[in-house]
Protein backbone atom coordinates (compact mmCIF):
# COMPACT_ATOMS: atom_id res chain seq x y z
CA UNK A 1 0.00 0.00 0.00
CA UNK A 2 1.16 3.47 -0.80
CA UNK A 3 0.67 6.12 1.89
CA UNK A 4 1.73 9.71 1.35
CA UNK A 5 1.50 12.89 3.38
CA UNK A 6 0.17 15.88 1.47
CA UNK A 7 2.50 18.33 3.17
CA UNK A 8 5.48 16.38 1.90
CA UNK A 9 4.44 16.79 -1.71
CA UNK A 10 6.36 19.38 -3.67
CA UNK A 11 4.73 22.73 -3.98
CA UNK A 12 2.93 22.40 -7.28
CA UNK A 13 2.65 26.10 -7.93
CA UNK A 14 5.80 26.41 -9.99
CA UNK A 15 4.69 29.67 -11.53
CA UNK A 16 6.20 32.22 -9.20
CA UNK A 17 4.72 35.32 -10.74
CA UNK A 18 1.06 35.60 -11.58
CA UNK A 19 0.79 38.24 -14.23
CA UNK A 20 -2.68 39.26 -15.07
CA UNK A 21 -3.47 38.05 -18.56
CA UNK A 22 -4.78 40.48 -21.10
CA UNK A 23 -8.45 40.95 -21.65
CA UNK A 24 -9.40 39.43 -18.34
CA UNK A 25 -12.90 40.44 -17.24
CA UNK A 26 -15.09 39.62 -14.29
CA UNK A 27 -18.89 39.87 -14.01
CA UNK A 28 -20.04 43.46 -14.25
CA UNK A 29 -16.94 44.74 -16.05
CA UNK A 30 -17.54 47.06 -18.98
CA UNK A 31 -16.13 45.53 -22.16
CA UNK A 32 -16.94 48.38 -24.48
CA UNK A 33 -19.29 51.32 -24.73
CA UNK A 34 -19.41 51.08 -28.49
CA UNK A 35 -22.80 49.78 -29.55
CA UNK A 36 -21.58 48.52 -32.91
CA UNK A 37 -20.61 45.07 -31.63
CA UNK A 38 -22.73 41.94 -31.50
CA UNK A 39 -23.20 40.15 -28.18
CA UNK A 40 -21.74 36.66 -27.87
CA UNK A 41 -21.65 34.19 -24.98
CA UNK A 42 -20.81 35.62 -21.59
CA UNK A 43 -21.97 39.17 -22.24
CA UNK A 44 -25.13 41.15 -21.74
CA UNK A 45 -26.47 44.61 -22.52
CA UNK A 46 -26.94 47.05 -19.71
CA UNK A 47 -29.72 49.64 -19.73
CA UNK A 48 -27.64 52.41 -21.26
CA UNK A 49 -26.49 50.26 -24.17
CA UNK A 50 -23.08 49.27 -22.83
CA UNK A 51 -21.68 45.79 -23.19
CA UNK A 52 -20.95 44.15 -19.82
CA UNK A 53 -19.37 40.82 -19.00
CA UNK A 54 -21.46 38.26 -17.13
CA UNK A 55 -18.79 35.64 -16.42
CA UNK A 56 -15.14 35.72 -15.36
CA UNK A 57 -12.88 34.92 -18.27
CA UNK A 58 -10.98 36.12 -21.33
CA UNK A 59 -12.54 38.42 -23.91
CA UNK A 60 -12.45 37.08 -27.45
CA UNK A 61 -13.21 39.22 -30.42
CA UNK A 62 -13.95 37.92 -33.91
CA UNK A 63 -14.66 40.87 -36.22
CA UNK A 64 -17.84 42.30 -34.78
CA UNK A 65 -18.68 39.51 -32.35
CA UNK A 66 -17.51 39.83 -28.75
CA UNK A 67 -17.74 36.94 -26.31
CA UNK A 68 -16.21 36.07 -22.98
CA UNK A 69 -14.79 32.59 -22.57
CA UNK A 70 -15.01 31.42 -18.94
CA UNK A 71 -12.70 28.79 -17.43
CA UNK A 72 -15.33 26.32 -16.41
CA UNK A 73 -18.72 26.15 -18.01
CA UNK A 74 -21.29 23.72 -19.29
CA UNK A 75 -20.87 22.77 -22.92
CA UNK A 76 -22.27 25.31 -25.39
CA UNK A 77 -23.02 23.47 -28.60
CA UNK A 78 -22.05 24.66 -32.05
CA UNK A 79 -23.31 23.08 -35.26
CA UNK A 80 -20.84 20.48 -36.49
CA UNK A 81 -19.30 19.60 -33.13
CA UNK A 82 -18.58 15.99 -32.29
CA UNK A 83 -20.04 15.02 -28.93
CA UNK A 84 -20.23 11.88 -26.84
CA UNK A 85 -23.38 11.40 -24.81
CA UNK A 86 -25.30 8.93 -22.72
CA UNK A 87 -28.92 8.02 -23.43
CA UNK A 88 -31.08 8.93 -20.48
CA UNK A 89 -34.59 8.57 -21.87
CA UNK A 90 -36.40 6.90 -24.73
CA UNK A 91 -39.31 9.07 -25.84
CA UNK A 92 -41.75 9.01 -28.68
CA UNK A 93 -39.65 9.23 -31.84
CA UNK A 94 -36.53 10.53 -30.10
CA UNK A 95 -33.92 9.82 -27.46
CA UNK A 96 -32.81 12.25 -24.75
CA UNK A 97 -29.04 12.37 -24.50
CA UNK A 98 -26.99 13.79 -21.66
CA UNK A 99 -24.00 15.78 -22.97
CA UNK A 100 -22.95 17.95 -20.00
CA UNK A 101 -24.74 20.94 -21.54
CA UNK A 102 -27.24 23.23 -19.86
CA UNK A 103 -30.17 21.23 -21.20
CA UNK A 104 -30.43 17.64 -22.40
CA UNK A 105 -29.83 17.09 -26.09
CA UNK A 106 -32.23 15.26 -28.41
CA UNK A 107 -31.43 12.54 -30.90
CA UNK A 108 -34.38 12.29 -33.27
CA UNK A 109 -35.35 8.95 -34.74
CA UNK A 110 -35.09 10.45 -38.18
CA UNK A 111 -31.49 11.41 -37.53
CA UNK A 112 -30.11 7.91 -36.97
CA UNK A 113 -29.18 5.17 -39.39
CA UNK A 114 -31.47 2.18 -39.10
CA UNK A 115 -29.75 -1.10 -38.36
CA UNK A 116 -29.30 -2.97 -41.56
CA UNK A 117 -28.48 0.27 -43.27
CA UNK A 118 -31.68 0.63 -45.28
CA UNK A 119 -33.08 4.00 -46.19
CA UNK A 120 -36.80 4.23 -45.69
CA UNK A 121 -39.39 6.32 -43.90
CA UNK A 122 -39.65 5.59 -40.22
CA UNK A 123 -42.83 3.71 -39.45
CA UNK A 124 -44.79 2.74 -36.38
CA UNK A 125 -42.76 -0.43 -35.89
CA UNK A 126 -39.57 1.60 -35.85
CA UNK A 127 -40.90 3.63 -32.93
CA UNK A 128 -41.67 0.49 -30.99
CA UNK A 129 -38.25 -0.94 -31.80
CA UNK A 130 -36.39 2.16 -30.62
CA UNK A 131 -35.41 0.52 -27.39
CA UNK A 132 -33.78 -2.30 -29.31
CA UNK A 133 -31.46 0.16 -31.05
CA UNK A 134 -30.47 2.39 -28.16
CA UNK A 135 -31.62 2.14 -24.58
CA UNK A 136 -30.97 4.07 -21.38
CA UNK A 137 -27.33 3.98 -20.36
CA UNK A 138 -25.83 3.47 -23.82
CA UNK A 139 -22.97 5.72 -24.90
CA UNK A 140 -23.05 7.20 -28.38
CA UNK A 141 -20.89 9.48 -30.48
CA UNK A 142 -22.81 11.97 -32.58
CA UNK A 143 -22.58 15.29 -34.34
CA UNK A 144 -24.57 18.43 -33.52
CA UNK A 145 -27.07 19.02 -36.29
CA UNK A 146 -28.80 22.14 -35.01
CA UNK A 147 -29.48 24.21 -31.92
CA UNK A 148 -33.04 24.84 -30.73
CA UNK A 149 -34.22 28.27 -29.65
CA UNK A 150 -33.83 27.51 -25.95
CA UNK A 151 -30.25 26.35 -26.40
CA UNK A 152 -30.70 22.58 -26.42
CA UNK A 153 -28.93 20.60 -29.12
CA UNK A 154 -30.24 18.29 -31.79
CA UNK A 155 -27.83 15.47 -32.65
CA UNK A 156 -27.49 13.11 -35.58
CA UNK A 157 -25.52 9.94 -36.23
CA UNK A 158 -25.93 9.84 -39.93
CA UNK A 159 -22.42 8.68 -40.73
CA UNK A 160 -20.76 5.35 -40.17
CA UNK A 161 -18.16 6.78 -37.85
CA UNK A 162 -20.85 7.78 -35.32
CA UNK A 163 -23.08 5.44 -33.40
CA UNK A 164 -23.11 3.30 -30.29
CA UNK A 165 -19.78 2.96 -28.49
CA UNK A 166 -18.63 -0.48 -27.43
CA UNK A 167 -15.83 -1.48 -25.08
CA UNK A 168 -13.64 1.35 -23.80
CA UNK A 169 -13.17 4.03 -21.16
CA UNK A 170 -14.88 7.37 -20.76
CA UNK A 171 -13.05 10.32 -19.18
CA UNK A 172 -14.96 13.47 -18.25
CA UNK A 173 -13.06 16.75 -18.42
CA UNK A 174 -14.03 20.39 -18.71
CA UNK A 175 -15.26 21.35 -22.22
CA UNK A 176 -12.89 24.31 -22.38
CA UNK A 177 -9.89 21.97 -22.41
CA UNK A 178 -10.73 20.33 -25.73
CA UNK A 179 -9.06 22.15 -28.60
CA UNK A 180 -11.16 22.67 -31.71
CA UNK A 181 -9.58 20.73 -34.56
CA UNK A 182 -10.61 19.49 -38.00
CA UNK A 183 -11.10 15.97 -36.78
CA UNK A 184 -11.81 14.60 -33.35
CA UNK A 185 -11.36 10.90 -34.08
CA UNK A 186 -7.75 9.89 -33.71
CA UNK A 187 -6.20 6.47 -34.26
CA UNK A 188 -3.06 6.60 -32.18
CA UNK A 189 -0.04 4.56 -33.21
CA UNK A 190 -0.03 2.77 -29.84
CA UNK A 191 -3.07 0.75 -30.87
CA UNK A 192 -5.91 2.75 -29.36
CA UNK A 193 -8.55 5.06 -30.75
CA UNK A 194 -9.41 8.24 -28.92
CA UNK A 195 -12.50 10.36 -29.56
CA UNK A 196 -12.28 13.88 -28.09
CA UNK A 197 -15.85 15.07 -27.76
CA UNK A 198 -16.28 18.86 -27.78
CA UNK A 199 -18.50 18.54 -24.72
CA UNK A 200 -15.60 17.36 -22.58
CA UNK A 201 -16.26 13.62 -22.77
CA UNK A 202 -13.24 11.67 -24.05
CA UNK A 203 -13.64 8.08 -25.21
CA UNK A 204 -10.68 5.72 -25.36
CA UNK A 205 -10.98 2.28 -26.89
CA UNK A 206 -8.77 -0.27 -28.61
CA UNK A 207 -8.59 0.16 -32.38
CA UNK A 208 -10.88 -2.06 -34.40
CA UNK A 209 -8.82 -4.19 -36.69
CA UNK A 210 -11.57 -5.56 -38.93
CA UNK A 211 -13.43 -3.53 -41.48
CA UNK A 212 -16.67 -2.03 -40.25
CA UNK A 213 -19.62 -3.52 -42.09
CA UNK A 214 -22.48 -1.49 -43.34
CA UNK A 215 -24.50 -2.24 -40.25
CA UNK A 216 -25.25 1.34 -39.38
CA UNK A 217 -23.10 1.41 -36.28
CA UNK A 218 -25.08 -0.85 -33.96
CA UNK A 219 -22.96 -3.98 -33.88
CA UNK A 220 -20.97 -4.08 -30.69
CA UNK A 221 -17.76 -6.01 -30.51
CA UNK A 222 -18.15 -7.83 -27.21
CA UNK A 223 -15.18 -10.17 -27.52
CA UNK A 224 -12.89 -9.98 -24.49
CA UNK A 225 -10.17 -7.40 -25.00
CA UNK A 226 -6.54 -8.51 -24.64
CA UNK A 227 -4.56 -7.44 -21.62
CA UNK A 228 -2.02 -5.47 -23.65
CA UNK A 229 -4.79 -3.43 -25.26
CA UNK A 230 -6.36 -2.83 -21.88
CA UNK A 231 -3.06 -1.57 -20.53
CA UNK A 232 -2.72 0.89 -23.41
CA UNK A 233 -6.24 2.17 -22.77
CA UNK A 234 -5.59 2.50 -19.03
CA UNK A 235 -2.35 4.37 -19.61
CA UNK A 236 -4.03 6.76 -22.02
CA UNK A 237 -6.81 7.35 -19.54
CA UNK A 238 -4.34 8.29 -16.81
CA UNK A 239 -2.55 10.63 -19.22
CA UNK A 240 -5.79 12.38 -20.12
CA UNK A 241 -6.65 12.78 -16.43
CA UNK A 242 -3.20 14.23 -15.80
CA UNK A 243 -3.53 16.80 -18.59
CA UNK A 244 -6.98 17.74 -17.37
CA UNK A 245 -5.84 18.16 -13.77
CA UNK A 246 -3.17 20.62 -14.88
CA UNK A 247 -5.64 22.39 -17.16
CA UNK A 248 -3.67 21.77 -20.34
CA UNK A 249 -5.33 21.72 -23.74
CA UNK A 250 -6.27 18.26 -25.00
CA UNK A 251 -5.56 17.35 -28.59
CA UNK A 252 -4.06 14.35 -30.34
CA UNK A 253 -0.45 15.60 -30.22
CA UNK A 254 -0.51 16.53 -26.54
CA UNK A 255 -2.08 13.21 -25.54
CA UNK A 256 0.40 11.27 -27.66
CA UNK A 257 3.42 13.08 -26.23
CA UNK A 258 2.17 12.56 -22.69
CA UNK A 259 1.67 8.88 -23.44
CA UNK A 260 5.19 8.52 -24.79
CA UNK A 261 6.69 10.41 -21.86
CA UNK A 262 4.85 8.13 -19.45
CA UNK A 263 6.17 4.88 -20.91
CA UNK A 264 9.05 4.95 -18.44
CA UNK A 265 6.73 4.63 -15.48
CA UNK A 266 4.18 2.11 -14.33
CA UNK A 267 0.60 2.89 -15.30
CA UNK A 268 -0.61 3.58 -11.77
CA UNK A 269 2.40 5.77 -10.99
CA UNK A 270 1.19 8.35 -13.51
CA UNK A 271 -1.44 9.41 -11.02
CA UNK A 272 1.12 10.29 -8.35
CA UNK A 273 1.75 14.08 -8.22
CA UNK A 274 5.58 14.11 -8.53
CA UNK A 275 5.71 11.66 -11.40
CA UNK A 276 2.81 13.41 -13.08
CA UNK A 277 4.62 16.74 -12.94
CA UNK A 278 7.73 15.19 -14.45
CA UNK A 279 5.77 13.71 -17.33
CA UNK A 280 4.01 17.02 -17.96
CA UNK A 281 7.25 18.97 -17.98
CA UNK A 282 8.63 16.62 -20.63
CA UNK A 283 5.46 16.97 -22.67
CA UNK A 284 5.41 20.76 -22.45
CA UNK A 285 9.06 20.89 -23.42
CA UNK A 286 8.45 18.72 -26.46
CA UNK A 287 5.39 20.71 -27.48
CA UNK A 288 7.33 23.95 -27.29
CA UNK A 289 10.14 22.57 -29.44
CA UNK A 290 7.85 21.17 -32.06
CA UNK A 291 5.99 24.43 -32.07
CA UNK A 292 2.52 22.97 -32.48
CA UNK B 1 -35.18 29.26 -11.17
CA UNK B 2 -32.70 29.57 -8.30
CA UNK B 3 -33.01 27.14 -5.42
CA UNK B 4 -31.11 27.78 -2.20
CA UNK B 5 -30.60 25.85 0.98
CA UNK B 6 -28.97 27.23 4.08
CA UNK B 7 -27.91 25.15 7.06
CA UNK B 8 -25.59 25.58 10.03
CA UNK B 9 -23.38 22.91 11.51
CA UNK B 10 -23.96 22.10 15.17
CA UNK B 11 -20.38 23.08 16.04
CA UNK B 12 -20.51 26.45 14.28
CA UNK B 13 -21.37 28.74 17.20
CA UNK B 14 -19.61 29.08 20.54
CA UNK B 15 -22.20 26.85 22.21
CA UNK B 16 -22.84 23.53 20.51
CA UNK B 17 -26.49 23.69 19.53
CA UNK B 18 -28.54 21.04 17.84
CA UNK B 19 -30.17 22.52 14.78
CA UNK B 20 -33.07 20.69 13.19
CA UNK B 21 -33.02 20.96 9.40
CA UNK B 22 -35.72 23.24 8.08
CA UNK B 23 -36.27 25.29 11.19
CA UNK B 24 -37.61 28.81 10.89
CA UNK B 25 -34.32 30.65 10.93
CA UNK B 26 -32.84 28.47 8.20
CA UNK B 27 -35.95 28.85 6.11
CA UNK B 28 -35.81 32.61 6.45
CA UNK B 29 -32.15 32.71 5.46
CA UNK B 30 -32.89 30.43 2.53
CA UNK B 31 -35.58 32.77 1.28
CA UNK B 32 -33.34 35.81 1.62
CA UNK B 33 -30.53 34.09 -0.31
CA UNK B 34 -32.98 33.04 -2.97
CA UNK B 35 -34.31 36.57 -3.41
CA UNK B 36 -30.81 37.97 -3.59
CA UNK B 37 -29.54 35.57 -6.20
CA UNK B 38 -32.66 35.68 -8.29
CA UNK B 39 -31.92 39.34 -8.77
CA UNK B 40 -28.29 38.82 -9.72
CA UNK B 41 -28.17 35.66 -11.84
CA UNK B 42 -29.31 35.91 -15.46
CA UNK B 43 -31.79 33.05 -15.26
CA UNK B 44 -33.16 33.76 -18.72
CA UNK B 45 -30.04 32.10 -20.11
CA UNK B 46 -30.97 28.86 -18.34
CA UNK B 47 -34.52 28.11 -19.45
CA UNK B 48 -36.34 25.20 -17.85
CA UNK B 49 -33.38 24.64 -15.51
CA UNK B 50 -32.81 24.95 -11.79
CA UNK B 51 -29.64 26.40 -10.28
CA UNK B 52 -28.96 24.98 -6.78
CA UNK B 53 -26.98 26.95 -4.21
CA UNK B 54 -26.33 25.05 -0.97
CA UNK B 55 -24.62 26.91 1.87
CA UNK B 56 -23.32 25.15 4.97
CA UNK B 57 -21.93 27.35 7.76
CA UNK B 58 -18.99 25.71 9.50
CA UNK B 59 -17.95 28.47 11.87
CA UNK B 60 -19.95 31.53 12.74
CA UNK B 61 -19.28 34.64 14.76
CA UNK B 62 -22.00 36.91 13.38
CA UNK B 63 -22.49 38.01 9.80
CA UNK B 64 -23.87 34.67 8.58
CA UNK B 65 -25.91 36.12 5.76
CA UNK B 66 -23.02 38.28 4.53
CA UNK B 67 -20.55 35.42 4.49
CA UNK B 68 -23.09 33.16 2.73
CA UNK B 69 -23.76 35.72 0.02
CA UNK B 70 -20.08 36.42 -0.61
CA UNK B 71 -19.19 32.75 -0.71
CA UNK B 72 -22.11 31.92 -3.00
CA UNK B 73 -21.08 34.74 -5.37
CA UNK B 74 -17.62 33.22 -5.70
CA UNK B 75 -19.12 29.77 -6.25
CA UNK B 76 -21.44 31.01 -9.00
CA UNK B 77 -18.58 32.81 -10.74
CA UNK B 78 -16.39 29.73 -10.54
CA UNK B 79 -19.15 27.61 -12.06
CA UNK B 80 -19.34 29.93 -15.04
CA UNK B 81 -23.01 30.85 -14.49
CA UNK B 82 -23.66 34.32 -15.97
CA UNK B 83 -24.42 37.05 -13.43
CA UNK B 84 -25.13 40.75 -13.77
CA UNK B 85 -22.41 41.67 -11.33
CA UNK B 86 -20.82 40.46 -8.11
CA UNK B 87 -23.14 40.43 -5.07
CA UNK B 88 -21.34 41.66 -1.97
CA UNK B 89 -22.91 41.84 1.46
CA UNK B 90 -21.90 43.59 4.66
CA UNK B 91 -23.49 44.45 7.98
CA UNK B 92 -23.33 47.68 9.96
CA UNK B 93 -24.63 49.01 13.24
CA UNK B 94 -24.74 52.09 15.44
CA UNK B 95 -23.05 51.77 18.79
CA UNK B 96 -22.54 54.59 21.22
CA UNK B 97 -22.50 57.51 18.86
CA UNK B 98 -20.63 56.10 15.89
CA UNK B 99 -21.58 53.76 13.06
CA UNK B 100 -19.57 50.54 12.94
CA UNK B 101 -19.20 48.05 10.13
CA UNK B 102 -18.99 44.23 9.95
CA UNK B 103 -20.36 43.42 13.38
CA UNK B 104 -19.69 40.16 15.16
CA UNK B 105 -21.93 37.94 17.24
CA UNK B 106 -21.28 39.81 20.50
CA UNK B 107 -22.18 43.16 18.98
CA UNK B 108 -25.22 41.59 17.28
CA UNK B 109 -26.65 40.24 20.50
CA UNK B 110 -25.91 43.36 22.56
CA UNK B 111 -29.21 44.93 21.53
CA UNK B 112 -27.91 47.55 19.12
CA UNK B 113 -29.64 47.85 15.74
CA UNK B 114 -28.18 45.82 12.89
CA UNK B 115 -28.47 46.62 9.20
CA UNK B 116 -27.46 44.04 6.60
CA UNK B 117 -27.05 45.17 3.03
CA UNK B 118 -26.30 43.31 -0.19
CA UNK B 119 -25.34 45.41 -3.23
CA UNK B 120 -24.22 45.08 -6.84
CA UNK B 121 -21.00 47.10 -6.48
CA UNK B 122 -20.61 48.55 -9.99
CA UNK B 123 -24.05 50.09 -10.17
CA UNK B 124 -24.38 50.55 -6.39
CA UNK B 125 -27.83 49.03 -6.53
CA UNK B 126 -29.10 47.56 -3.28
CA UNK B 127 -30.38 44.01 -3.76
CA UNK B 128 -31.25 43.23 -0.17
CA UNK B 129 -31.68 45.33 2.96
CA UNK B 130 -32.62 44.04 6.38
CA UNK B 131 -32.75 45.75 9.73
CA UNK B 132 -33.07 44.38 13.24
CA UNK B 133 -33.61 46.57 16.23
CA UNK B 134 -34.45 50.26 16.51
CA UNK B 135 -32.47 52.99 14.86
CA UNK B 136 -33.10 56.71 14.91
CA UNK B 137 -33.87 57.94 11.42
CA UNK B 138 -31.20 60.63 11.61
CA UNK B 139 -28.56 57.93 11.84
CA UNK B 140 -30.06 55.73 9.14
CA UNK B 141 -28.29 57.20 6.12
CA UNK B 142 -24.92 57.18 7.88
CA UNK B 143 -25.20 53.52 8.79
CA UNK B 144 -26.43 52.45 5.37
CA UNK B 145 -23.62 54.38 3.71
CA UNK B 146 -21.12 52.65 5.94
CA UNK B 147 -22.52 49.25 5.05
CA UNK B 148 -22.42 50.03 1.33
CA UNK B 149 -18.82 51.16 1.64
CA UNK B 150 -18.04 47.92 3.46
CA UNK B 151 -19.58 46.02 0.53
CA UNK B 152 -17.37 47.87 -1.92
CA UNK B 153 -14.31 46.90 0.11
CA UNK B 154 -15.43 43.28 0.07
CA UNK B 155 -15.87 43.59 -3.68
CA UNK B 156 -12.26 44.74 -4.00
CA UNK B 157 -11.02 41.65 -2.20
CA UNK B 158 -13.27 39.24 -4.12
CA UNK B 159 -12.40 40.76 -7.49
CA UNK B 160 -8.67 40.62 -6.87
CA UNK B 161 -8.87 36.96 -5.88
CA UNK B 162 -10.96 36.03 -8.91
CA UNK B 163 -8.59 37.81 -11.25
CA UNK B 164 -5.54 36.10 -9.74
CA UNK B 165 -7.20 32.71 -9.97
CA UNK B 166 -8.32 33.17 -13.58
CA UNK B 167 -4.89 34.45 -14.58
CA UNK B 168 -3.17 31.51 -12.99
CA UNK B 169 -5.41 28.87 -14.52
CA UNK B 170 -5.90 30.74 -17.76
CA UNK B 171 -2.19 31.05 -18.41
CA UNK B 172 -1.83 27.28 -18.47
CA UNK B 173 -4.79 27.09 -20.83
CA UNK B 174 -3.12 29.39 -23.30
CA UNK B 175 -0.07 27.14 -23.80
Amino acid sequence: MDIRVSAAAKDRDTRSHVEEIENLVTPGDIITSDSGFMRGHGTYNSEDDRLLASVAGVVERVNKLICVKPLKTRYNGEIGDVVIGRIIEVQQRRWKVETHAKLDSSLLLSSVNLPGGELRRRSEEDEKMMREYLKEGDLISAEVQSVFADGSLSLHTRSLKYGKLGQGTLVQVSPSLIKRRKTHFHHLPCGATIILGNNGYVWICPTETEEMDQTGGYELNLKPVQRSDREVVARLRNCVQLLAAQKMQLYDTSVLYTYEASLNFKIKDILKPEIGLEILEQTQHRLEIEGT
Amino acid sequence: LVNCQYSMATFSTSERKRRPRGDRKSQEMTMHLQQTFNAAILTSLHPRSQIDIFVEVLQSDGGNYCASVNAATLAVIDAGIPMKDYVCACSASYLGDSPIVDINYLEESSGSPEITVAVLPKSEQIVFLEMNGRLHEDNLSKVVDMAVKGCKDVYGVLDRTVREHVSQVGSSLET
